[in-house]
């Protein structure tokens, strides 16, 4: 029996799967795209319709995240609008490079490595971060990231033209050009929609002041998906059933994982969310070798380290912001001399 | 799959997108009702 498509056991797995995404994707402030190309690829998805649907489902995200947000502070609306044009030239960029590589059978091989190397580092950058937050507490020692050197180098670049930006600052439009087409690229090539290297890209290469970096790339991430969804649509390679499902549950648990952040410490997860994108990248791995192998044996190991890490870290968030609330009504609750506890 | 109707490709791709936008605001707002209902119902079960 098929509904919509699909086995009732994919559609469960869909809407659950969103779900546990959107717990931890609300919870660490993400969009969770990453997640959802993998998990299609493994799924025997033909590359471009695995990419195209992780965009779909990034646009929809991002709505929910601009409506969340509706008062993202500050927004610079002009270079918005540049990195909206360049990062969409590197989205289409992107997008025939894959047309490109599945013409020539490799684009399932390409994106599982890439996704890899992806997932290992954000998973290193994770264990990293947890490992710097144990150090401070020992020190107490401020670990607010420092610009780095390459980027003070980058931001001192004045080739004309140069673009003044509403914190008072100046760009170069090479630079602007530089950082925003080469996150396009990379979310065309891999589909995903690139927060995570975009906030840190306006922030870093391209100077603006924090806040405006992140209300900015929210702004020009929200147009770049709903521009990679149109490209890919183009040819037919979103699947809007699976991207309906995913969002359903996505946006259920965006709300609770966002909830869970007041009541829960994101440093007591943090450590176990770099190791979850640890496990997901040997699942991919694995994937692919056995792919290589051509032996399906090995998938079942793939879905189980890429899905079930997920859902494990998604539950230990669940699991934690009720364990806080039973606390919290424990303390609440008064006590028999009419006080409380 | 659910298949579009046959139109030209780039309307199927804004309807693509128009599709998704209001499917993502309609489940923004839905959750929102269903939460704001939802919470006063379940601290009256607790509490009672």
């Amino acid at each position: 029996m098929e509904i919509l498509g699909l086995t009732p056991a994919l559609l469960v797995l869909f809407v659950s799967f969103g779900f546990m995404v959107g717990v931890l994707f609300g919870f660490f402030g993400m969009g969770g795209s990453f997640l959802i190309t993998p998990t299609l690829l493994i799924l025997d998805y033909p590359a471009s319709v695995a990419i195209g649907s992780g965009l779909a489902f990034y646009f929809g995200t991002s709505v929910i995240a601009v409506l969340k947000h509706y008062d993202v502070g500050q927004v610079d609306y002009k270079l918005g609008a540049i990195l909206f044009v360049v990062l969409s030239v590197g989205i289409e960029l992107g997008s025939r490079l894959v047309f490109g590589l599945e013409a020539l059978g490799i684009a399932n091989l390409v994106t599982g490595v890439a996704y890899v190397v992806l997932l290992a580092g954000i998973g290193a950058l994770f264990l990293h971060r947890a490992y710097t937050l144990d150090d401070a507490e020992g020190t107490a020692e401020d670990v607010d990231d420092d610009i780095p050197a390459i980027g003070q180098q980058i931001q001192s670049y004045t080739i004309p033209p140069m673009i003044s930006l509403t914190s008072g600052g100046r760009a170069s439009l090479w630079t602007i050009s530089g950082a925003g087409g080469s996150v396009g690229l990379v979310s065309g090539l891999i589909g995903v929609g690139g927060g995570f290297i975009r906030m840190p890209a306006i922030y870093y290469l391209i100077g603006t002041p924090l806040t405006a970096a992140v209300g900015t790339s929210l702004f020009a991430g929200l147009f770049s998906g709903a521009f990679g969804t149109f490209t890919y649509g183009m040819s037919g390679s979103v699947d809007l059933t699976v991207v309906s499902l995913l969002l359903v549950g996505s946006a259920l648990g965006a709300r609770i994982g966002s909830a869970s952040t007041t009541i829960v410490d994101e440093d007591d997860v943090i450590v176990y969310f770099g190791l979850m994108m640890v496990f997901a990248s040997i699942g991919i791995a694995i994937s692919e070798l056995a792919n290589w192998l051509g032996t399906g044996a090995l998938d079942l190991v793939s879905v189980f380290l890429l899905v079930g890490s997920s859902f494990a870290v998604a539950l230990l968030i669940l699991y934690q912001a009720l364990a806080a609330v039973g606390r919290d009504d424990a303390r609440m609750r008064p006590t028999t001399d009419g006080g409380d506890r | 799959m659910i298949e579009p109707v046959a139109l030209p490709a780039p309307i199927q791709a804004v309807l693509l997108v128009a599709v998704i936008l209001v499917q993502a605001v309609v489940l923004y707002a839905g959750y929102g009702v269903v939460e704001r209902v939802a919470t006063p119902l379940i601290e009256m079960i607790t509490d009672a």
